[in-house]
């Protein structure tokens, strides 16, 4: 996990580089879409924005978060907050019974590298990015429909670029300084809403974000345009490049680790 | 102002006024008399509700030496919920900064003011206030504020009917006289993007279409609750009834009608359009529409095509554009471009601001130092009653002449402000209200 001092792009806060292992893991080979997300959002059966229920639905959005970059067909969803996405995977769980999360900092590296320790997955030239990437050299300012480059070699689409992707860590710069090495299943857990770490770069982004190694974090500066108070816990303002995908741990937890999780991270 | 809470600047001007032989000066109009960045600018809150409390936040983080010293509300839960947010420990969520304002808020038990007229006792202990309820009162908080010589800060829409139109843009005359600072909530006026696009909107040409859209999935909705007057539901559920609200049309379409006349320099004369209730039914949404499509005319000849929904699962859409002669506006994407579709303009979205917080930054500070540079009252109306055009239109289905329209005189308001007093719209025994039928309805 990092970079080395020398590659291009490279930040302070992707080193020292350590050496992670990773429990056993699927990841969906696509960010999640409107198409998916709206499931759960139109689900009658789901109260919304209740402060008790452990699963209840989003508010609807003030104004129109998507801005008009696509929804229906695949498009990535985006602009929600990472408590919105987590409260999807809890609604998923209650669904299927299987239990789905977001990637930690850790996995996402480990999955958007497929085995490459070059400066991106496919080596070191930034010149090919546009075969598997939607980026600020080739997006127009929008983001496209998942799925529509090429993949990854383990067949997983957009991890570089599209939406950035929220995972689970709260952000710290000095995190990797902490860590053991070798280190198994790191995780910064949560203390504050912000800074949370977001990986992959979006389609905003230029090529030294759109590395492997690059972190980012959210801000309440995202949030800026939101003009009630409380801010909105489930949709930032100025974020329309953040959105998610899902990973499933092959050793699934028992309900109540699943439901403590849950309480942890969404706080009810 | 109890005496201990005198700052020595209070106290030497007092004293200047008092050999000045002017006794009854401070109480009448102590905002004409502020002098000096060095002393402290009184704020009241008027509205606690979810806009209130971020206004009031706002106003506190600016640079200026401000103190929260008043709050008023309807409902004594609403104003509890926001003192106690404004007083929270740390903002850094809101603000982006660590820390807090409490040191800025100075409520005492006397100086919260609930009820009906709660707003004149608040605005009476301020040098600013912030007006911040639901629409349907801002004529008469605006004209008392105006009144009693304070500088405001206004939340859009300001008012739901032609007959607080006319209340506002007489007050918006004396404001001017007594040179009042007034910043109306329309904050695209206070966003770096739109700032830059209409520096530079004289590179399409003229003017000669426009389309401004709303379409989203609506807002809140607050059931009726046992043992609520008629008058307490409506007050709590007020996005639900125009008296209160204007319809949402009024409510936030006004933004981006707003910015069509902004960048047009005018007003429409006339507009026609249709509208209706097609999924947003039930007891619980009052009489409001969730829908309306309305061609607007400007004296020119130009049209606006206007569409605001509020009906989940159908296109989202918050924005602005502009066809003209030469080239076209995208106001969302900060864009302009040639009429074949070549980029002229970009703005640049990394330098885009939060207005909310610009509007009361730029305000306090010329309140600071005893500029008079704000004068938003007439506009903020004049668009408020374009948005109100827009909705006679809709309600009537007939077309609807500007200058018969805001001298209508129609006023949808309750003679006697009381929670025992009978709204102006009652529910029939099924518990619905009526609702405007395009065709039927008399629109003045």
């Amino acid at each position: 996990m990092g970079s080395a001092d020398n590659q291009k792009g490279h930040r302070p806060d992707e080193s020292p580089q350590k050496e992670v292992t990773i429990s056993a893991f699927w990841m969906a080979a696509l960010e999640t879409t409107h198409d998916e997300f709206g499931a759960f959002w139109t689900d009658q059966s789901v109260t919304i924005n209740s402060s008790v229920d452990a699963v209840t639905r989003p508010t609807s959005q003030y104004i129109d978060l998507s801005w008009g970059m696509g929804k229906e067909g695949g498009f990535p969803v985006n602009s929600m907050s990472q408590t919105a996405a987590l409260m999807y995977c809890h609604w998923l769980y209650k669904k299927t019974g299987i239990f789905y999360r977001l990637p930690t900092e850790a996995e996402w590296e480990y999955a958007c590298r497929a085995g490459s320790e070059a400066t991106f997955p496919w080596g070191d030239d930034a010149n090919e990015m546009s075969k598997y990437a939607w980026f600020k050299g080739n997006s127009k300012s929008k983001y496209q429909k998942t799925g529509t480059l090429l993949p990854n070699t383990w067949g997983l689409y957009d991890m570089l670029g599209n939406v950035a992707e929220w995972t689970l860590d709260q952000y710290d710069s000095a995190y990797f300084s902490k860590l053991a090495d070798p280190v198994r299943d790191p995780l910064a857990s949560p203390q504050s809403r912000y800074p949370k770490t977001v990986r992959g770069g979006s389609y905003v982004d230029g090529p030294e974000n759109l590395r492997p190694a690059s972190r980012q974090y959210s801000e309440p500066a995202w949030n800026k345009r939101d003009p009630q108070f409380p801010k909105s816990r489930w949709w930032l303002t100025d974020a329309a490049f953040v959105g998610f995908r899902i990973v499933r741990p092959v050793k699934q937890p028992t309900a109540e680790e699943a439901e403590q999780f849950f309480k942890a991270y969404i706080g009810q | 102002m109890s005496a201990d809470k005198t700052t020595r600047r209070d106290f030497v001007k007092g004293g200047t006024l008092l050999a000045g032989g002017l006794i009854a000066a401070p109480l009448l109009s102590r905002a004409n008399y502020f002098s000096g960045a060095a002393d402290t600018i009184k704020i009241a809150l008027v509205g606690c509700g979810g806009r209130g409390t971020g206004a009031c936040l706002q106003a506190l983080l600016t640079k200026q030496n401000v103190k929260l010293v008043a709050m008023a509300d309807a409902f004594r839960d609403r104003l509890d919920s926001c003192y106690k947010q404004i007083n929270a420990d740390d903002l850094t969520e809101w603000s982006g900064n660590k820390g807090n304002v409490k040191n800025k808020i100075d409520v005492p038990e006397e100086r919260k003011f609930v009820g009906f007229d709660a707003y004149q006792k608040a605005i009476a202990l301020a040098d600013v206030v912030i007006l911040a309820t639901p629409p349907g009162f801002r004529p008469i908080h605006f004209e008392e504020a105006v009144k009693q010589g304070k500088h405001i800060f206004m939340e859009k829409p300001v008012a739901t009917d032609p007959a607080g139109i006319q209340r506002v843009l007489a007050a918006a005359a004396i404001a001017k006289q007594k040179k009042l600072n007034v910043v109306v909530g329309l904050q695209r006026h206070y966003q770096n993007s739109y700032r830059e696009l209409i520096k530079r909107k004289d590179q399409i040409g003229e003017i000669t279409s426009a389309q401004a859209w709303w379409n989203n999935d609506g807002v809140w909705v607050r059931p009726r609750q046992p043992n609520q007057t008629e008058m307490e539901y409506q007050m709590r559920n007020w996005y639900y009834f125009v008296w209160l609200c204007g319809d949402h049309i009024t409510e936030q379409h006004i933004h981006n009608l707003d910015v069509i006349n902004w960048f047009k320099g005018s007003y429409p004369v006339k507009a026609q359009g249709m509208g209706g209730r097609e999924v947003r039914k039930g007891k619980d949404f009052g009489e409001i529409f969730d829908h309306h499509y309305v061609e607007f005319h400007y004296a020119d000849g130009s049209i606006l095509n206007s569409q605001c929904r509020h009906i989940p699962h159908t296109m989202s859409k918050v924005d602005e554009m502009f066809t003209g002669t030469k080239g076209k506006i995208f106001c969302g994407e900060g864009k302009i471009t040639d009429l074949k579709g070549n980029v002229i303009y970009q703005f640049d979205m990394k330098t885009e601001n939060d207005p909310y917080q610009t509007e009361h930054d730029e305000l306090f500070a010329a309140i600071a130092k005893g500029d008079y540079k704000f004068a938003d009252a007439e506009n903020g109306a004049k668009s408020t009653m374009t948005s109100i055009l827009g909705r006679l239109a809709t309600y009537s289905g007939q077309v609807v002449e500007w200058d018969k329209a805001i001298n209508s005189g129609l006023d949808l308001h309750p003679k006697v402000y009381d929670w025992a007093a009978a709204p102006p719209v009652l529910p029939n025994a099924d518990g619905l209200y009526p609702v405007a039928t395009p065709g039927i309805t008399k629109y003045a």
